[in-house]
């Protein structure tokens, strides 16, 4: 019972799916990530021009969306395995389906509040 | 599978985690899924920091000034103490995925490597939040 629900929350379908989206994304996360510490770094005292000029950019809006995006799938994975790993039936009992999904919903949530936010930020202003 | 103790199971069980002595490999484990949680929720403070600064001149002015106080510094270093923490053990996963340093003696120069970067960088961030 517990191993089958917690095999139909996870992201892809199976496991070495999880695996290589987990990988991908952790790609695209680190490359965006530096990316903008580069950024960061070679424009210290950056203007609001130069700030706003970036996220104007075609270029610098389908990065961010895809570094969105990236983080809604690694999330979803990460926090899968971390709640099915700590959220069992060894330390919760009983509750512990229930607990799980409940946590993971919340998850869910706020791995979809991000991704509309963020195009909202990228394109809704 | 079942992960409830069986009754006539009489064999000791220690999960007292207080007591356990947990090599370096451990640690750089457990840190680089707590770091995960972090940042999870941390992406809002960020995202809101984004959204803010990008509305308007006066919104990039309002956030620079929410930089200037100690708690908001506090706060955004230690996400980006995280996103630092979780990006160098995530580079290291993927080294390891590529064959690199999986012998039990790469493993502890693996995370003795993850502690050595992220401190360093963990330290470049505060410096450069401050």
């Amino acid at each position: 019972m517990v191993s089958r629900v917690s095999g139909a929350t996870n992201l892809g379908r199976n496991g070495l799916h999880d695996w290589v989206i987990q990988r991908f994304s952790a790609i695209v996360l680190a490359v965006y990530t530096l990316g903008l510490l580069g950024w960061f770094s070679v424009n210290p005292d950056f203007s609001y021009g130069a700030w706003r000029g970036l996220f104007d950019a075609t270029w610098m809006k389908i990065a961010t969306l895809a570094a969105i995006i990236s983080l809604c799938a690694h999330a979803w994975i990460g926090m899968w395995t971390i709640a099915t790993d700590y959220l069992t039936s060894l330390a919760l009992g009983k509750a512990a389906t229930f607990v799980r999904l409940l946590f993971q919903a919340g998850c869910v949530v706020l791995i979809f509040t991000y991704l509309v936010w963020g195009v909202q930020i990228l394109w809704g202003l | 599978m079942n992960w409830l103790p069986v009754k006539d199971d009489n064999r000791p069980v220690n999960l007292d985690l207080t007591k356990f002595h947990f090599p370096l490999p451990a640690i750089t484990s457990i840190l680089h899924r707590i770091s995960g949680v972090l940042i999870f929720f941390g992406t809002a403070v960020l995202m809101w920091l984004l959204a803010e600064s990008l509305t308007s001149e006066e919104g990039f002015q309002r956030v620079g000034e929410w930089l200037q106080s100690p708690i908001v510094k506090l706060i955004v270093w230690g996400i980006l103490s995280g996103l630092l923490y979780h990006l160098i053990a995530g580079l290291r996963h993927l080294l390891m995925d590529a064959g690199i340093g999986e012998t039990l003696e790469g493993g502890r120069r693996g995370a003795m490597l993850i502690i050595v970067f992220s401190v360093i960088s963990i330290l470049i961030a505060g410096v450069w939040v401050w």
